[in-house]
């Protein structure tokens, strides 16, 4: 581990600030990802601004049924905000799915967007990888990618994004506000994540320096009655092999509105577009929600070893919609 | 002074507390990293990033301009080890670190960059630039890769005509099994200090017997008897990883080239890359009974992978070797040496996949024959040892099987397969049976009277973690008939003389019988003295000859085991429910640190049912998943209702009645579990880990 210095930001533009002068300085929120990637030498910044001090922490419900949560918010308060779960609880599931209770009290909002990906190749140094040295090659293509994406991957990188979290924040249209020396800005969860192409150590379109200040939820009666479910391969404590984000309004046995988003099998929380358009105005059954996951799930490429994931979504997907429609008819 | 009676006292089997348990919760116990040592420098290892071939440069002269590092040792400039050394006299190509320029797998040892400071010798270790060249490897171990043969040291066992029994057997069962490279992962990395002083090399350790390991050293450093001290004093787990270490070995050859206490420490990372693993096995088990269940032939054929280096066999076999009756028995095992580092000893080595196979197969056998499996078990219970022909010295695997089948309520199981819903999962309970050796090694150990009253025993017993620092105190008391509390427990120093170490569930027999000889000795010693000496007055056990003596007998320690799964059909996902293990383990000692031993040894059963599995890329020979985020092991939450319990089987033939606790709580686990999720589902599954992929695509 190369030493490195600390500062902790004041305030937002101190911290902005701070990191437009070290191009190989970090926001540090929790520290619970990007420490440890330090630890194993995948990260070597020589300046870690810790923005926990700042006024980002606090979860705001506007006029218009907007939620705002700050960047620094912990990933327990998310969960256990009650605007949170009374008008997203597939986010509050989400959250609470993730990690463990320790690290859910010092994890942020900010960090938990920008954690990386739990590729093995990716975090041991002693083997190639595009994401972490361009250019080396990607041995998991060919060798150990059980757990690696199946939609919307590259011949360059097939890694996942491993967030709980960003599965419902995908889910709900959830809209990123940033900060630069330049001033705010703001970047759709659906355009943060870039495709992975050939640049798969490029992670997100933020632009360069960007301090993340708060993700703001757009009014979504239809998230009142949503749900996270995470399949994952031992009961706590572990990341997904595949999770689904999901909201459904049924109005006399037809889809009205459906969210559906997709985790772990993509480099970014994946948005079921497919899915949706096919189930819109379709009848609420177990053989419409199949097929609309035949629909999303048919750009799928598994690779040798991780074509189980396919089965796996289509499942959750009629298991989800068929759980909340017959909720919502009770 | 305490009156020496002969009343018994009642300390063996009172459930006790660790006698170190207070240091260890306000973390006054030791460790070895944790050990200050004046002028200390640190060691940090680097490790080969190729599956084969030679190292061709080692940049170390920018590395010895950075700030603190004291040096770099690697094969030019190591000492020169004995190439004999190795446990019991086997020459072991995994101790000859640094010895030439061969790179024989993946993460071998390639030098040691040596700093005044931890941080500075892994700053040094990070910037040390090896080359090689790369020569073709091959890291695919199957059961029919050419290279498999058959290892001098386990050759066929046999009686009867197997294929002929077989051929005749109206019910066959014929299957074929695998398990995966296992990780031991003990909570205390591996790490050692090694220093020179007054001309004896002093080692602070973390093992599983100081006594072995010094003998060892000795040997590989071409040292006499005598110069080499070794300590334990408190160990954070082994599961059969901690013998000679690689950090061991680079600690004491950079204390013997810098003159300084050196120590090395591993990072979990290391630790799933050096300090071996079970190796990934296949295996083919053949049943053949009558229509009754009676066994008429099993056949165990057994294959694993070892390396290039060392000629490591897991002996599945054994657990054929005693667990049932049958006309003809054969068990055979091979080896297939791959680029791949060295496996090793890990919880019941060859009975945990051993038991995995022929467990199994004995639930296919039940399902074949539509007998209940218990009772399957009940009618295939050998009187003498089935292939030895060897009395048992005592035996209740009945009794286990009884009990548990008692408390787990198995009597109300409806046999069929693949039919209880409880909302979106499908429920079923497995059982398996379990054995693992038992019996004493020769040990030897003392026991002073002290004129203050209390009582010091001395024995170089290792206790990693299991209580065993307890036992021997409680076991001491009742040969000296005094309150635990007048003894104090001297152990884990190779100065303390030959003993055992904590491996092959012999410690707690082995160490007990040296520590009542020695109790013996020092009563008879006390007869006619009224007042001791400052010194002390020290009685002295050896049981070399006491065991050589022992009549030949089947030796084991017997389990059963019951699980009940559930399992999502959807998504592949299994949970364990709830689990029951019942054994028959000899005399125990302390209940409540038993009750820890096996209800951890199920929770590893359940992982390696489940969970565990080293993955490794077929190109470079690494290890993907070497730490805890990849590698799984079960959480709290995948336990959530386990218990563990005994039933009398007092051992006549050693002293005190004991046999040992740690592997047999392992063995049967995987296939009690295994065979749940094929009661719940109908879908046998047959290679571990039972992972949600393998259950979900086998649904399909
Ligand atoms: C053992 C373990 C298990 C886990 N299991 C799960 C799981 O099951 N599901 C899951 O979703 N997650 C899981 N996590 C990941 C965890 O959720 C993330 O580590 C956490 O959310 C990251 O948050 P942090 O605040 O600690 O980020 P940090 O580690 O502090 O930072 C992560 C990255 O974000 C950047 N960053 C932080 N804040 C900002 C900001 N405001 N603006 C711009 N950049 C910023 C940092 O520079 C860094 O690059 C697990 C983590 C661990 C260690
Ligand atoms: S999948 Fe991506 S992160 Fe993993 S090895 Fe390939 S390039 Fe690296």
């Amino acid at each position: 581990m190369k030493e490195f210095g600390y500062n902790r930001a004041s305030g937002v533009r101190d911290a902005v600030a701070l990191l437009a002068h070290e191009p190989e300085a970090r926001f540090l929120g929790g520290g619970t990802n990007l420490v440890d990637l330090m630890k194993a030498g995948v990260e070597t910044p020589d300046l870690l601004v810790d923005v926990r001090g700042l006024p980002l922490g606090r979860v705001e419900l506007r006029s218009d049924g907007a939620l705002t949560i700050g960047a620094t918010v912990t990933n327990s308060d998310l969960a256990a905000h009650p605007e949170v779960r009374r008008r997203f609880p597939a986010l509050a599931e989400a959250v609470l799915a993730g990690a463990s209770g320790q690290l859910r009290n010092v994890a942020t909002v900010g960090g938990n967007l920008l954690q990386r990906t739990r590729c093995g190749y990716f975090t041991d140094t002693s083997f190639p990888c595009n994401k972490r040295v361009p250019g080396s090659g990607c041995p998991a293509i060919t060798g150990e990618h059980h757990n690696h994406a199946i939609l919307g991957a590259s011949d360059h990188c097939v890694a996942t994004n491993p967030s709980d979290m960003g599965v419902a924040l995908a889910a709900f249209d959830a809209v990123i506000s940033f900060e630069t020396v330049d001033g705010p800005g703001e970047l759709a969860l659906s355009e943060f994540y870039p495709p992975v192409g050939d640049t798969p150590h490029v992670e997100t379109s933020l632009p360069a320096g960007a301090l993340i200040t708060a993700v703001t939820l757009p009014a979504a009666p239809v998230a009142a009655r949503s749900r996270y479910r995470k399949v994952r391969e031992r009961a706590s404590y572990a990341f997904a092999t595949g999770s689904i984000a999901a909201a459904v309004d049924v109005e006399g046995g037809v889809v009205r509105d459906v969210r559906i988003a997709f985790g772990a099998v993509a480099s970014r929380p994946w948005r079921a577009h497919e899915a949706e358009r096919a189930l819109i105005g379709a009848p609420a059954t177990a053989q419409a929600f199949g097929a609309a996951a035949d629909a999303e799930l048919a750009a799928a490429k598994p690779l040798a070893h991780n074509g189980y994931k396919v089965p796996l979504l289509r499942n959750l997907v009629v298991s989800v919609l068929t759980e909340l429609t017959e909720e919502a008819a009770r | 002074m305490t009156d020496l009676t002969d009343s018994a006292t009642r300390a063996v089997g009172t459930s006790t507390v660790r006698v170190e348990g207070r240091e260890k919760v306000t973390g006054a116990a030791r460790y070895a990293a944790d050990v200050p040592f004046e002028g200390l420098a640190h060691g940090w290892l680097v490790l080969a990033t190729v599956a084969r071939g030679r190292v061709s440069s080692i940049g170390v002269d920018p590395v010895l301009a950075m700030p603190g590092v004291i040096g770099v040792i690697h094969h030019g400039n190591a000492p020169r080890l004995n190439p004999k050394a190795g446990m019991f006299g086997i020459p072991d190509g995994t101790l000859q670190l640094l010895q030439d320029d061969r790179v024989p797998h993946f993460g071998r040892p390639v030098a040691l960059v040596v700093a005044e400071t931890l941080e500075q010798a892994r700053a040094g270790a990070d910037a040390l630039v090896v080359t090689y060249e790369e020569e073709p490897h091959d890291t695919a171990f199957s059961a029919d890769h050419p290279g498999a043969y058959t290892p001098v040291s386990a050759p066929v066992s046999a009686k009867g005509d197997v294929d002929a029994e077989i051929a005749a057997s109206p019910v066959v069962v014929d299957q074929r099994y695998s398990t995966p490279e296992e990780h031991h992962g003990s909570m205390e990395p591996h790490a050692s200090m090694a220093r020179w002083e007054n001309g004896r090399l002093e080692v602070v350790d973390s093992n599983q017997g100081s006594f072995m390991v010094s003998t060892i050293l000795s040997a590989l450093f071409h040292l006499d008897e005598g110069v080499v001290r070794v300590r334990a004093e408190h160990v954070g787990g082994g599961f059969g990883s901690k013998g000679v270490g690689a950090q061991l070995i680079l600690a004491v050859m950079a204390a013997t080239t810098f003159d300084r206490p050196v120590r090395v420490t591993l990072t979990r990372h290391q630790v799933f890359t050096v300090t071996g693993m079970r190796p990934a096995t296949r295996q083919r088990i053949r049943l053949g009974a009558d229509s009754t269940g009676r066994l008429r032939a099993i056949d165990h054929e057994s294959v694993n992978q070892t390396s290039t280096i060392y000629e490591y066999v897991e002996r599945n076999g054994e657990v054929t070797h005693a667990l049932y009756a049958a006309d003809a028995i054969r068990i055979s095992t091979s080896v297939v040496p791959v680029d791949l580092p060295t496996p090793t000893w890990m919880r019941a080595p060859g009975c945990a996949p051993g038991s995995f196979a022929v467990e199994s197969a004995m639930d296919e056998l039940a399902e074949a024959t539509g007998i209940d499996p218990v009772e399957l078990r009940l009618r295939n219970e050998p009187q003498v040892g089935p292939l030895s022909g060897l009395p048992f010295s005592s035996r209740n695997l009945v009794g286990c099987l009884q009990e548990g089948a008692r408390r787990f309520g198995w009597a109300d199981r409806d046999p069929r397969p693949g039919v209880r819903r409880d909302g979106r999962w499908l429920v079923g309970t497995g059982m398996a049976a379990g054995i693992y050796g038992a019996g004493s090694v020769p040990s030897t150990a003392a026991v002073t009277a002290e004129a203050d009253g209390g009582y010091t025993v001395a024995i170089g017993a290792a206790d990693i973690g299991t209580g065993a620092r307890t036992a021997l105190t409680l076991v001491a008391a009742e040969a000296l008939n005094v309150p635990p509390s007048a003894v104090r427990m001297k152990i884990a120093d190779s100065d303390l003389g030959s003993a055992w170490f904590a491996g092959g569930s012999r410690g707690t027999s082995s160490w007990s019988w040296a520590v009542t000889a020695a109790a013996e000795d020092l009563r008879d010693k006390l007869v006619g003295i009224d007042r001791i000496p400052p010194e002390g007055i020290t009685g002295r056990g050896d049981t070399a000859a006491q065991i050589a003596a022992l009549a030949q007998q089947e030796r084991h320690a017997h389990g059963a085991q019951f699980a009940e799964v559930a399992v999502d059909p959807l998504t592949g996902e299994v949970r364990v429910r709830r689990m029951l293990g019942i054994f028959a383990a000899g005399r125990i000692v302390n209940p409540l640190t038993t009750r820890s031993q096996l209800v951890g040894g199920m929770v590893m059963g359940l992982s390696m049912a489940l969970h565990e599995e080293g993955l490794r890329d077929a190109a470079f020979g690494g290890q993907v998943n070497g730490d805890f985020a990849g590698y799984h092991v079960a959480a709290h939450a995948d336990v959530p209702d386990i218990e563990a319990d005994w039933v009398d089987d007092y051992d006549p033939s050693h002293p005190s009645g004991i046999k040992g606790v740690g592997e047999v709580a392992i063995v049967g686990t995987a296939a009690a579990v295994a065979n749940a999720v094929w009661h719940a589902t109908g879908v046998r599954h047959r290679t571990l880990p039972i992972s949600l992929s393998r259950v979900l695509t086998s649904q399909a």
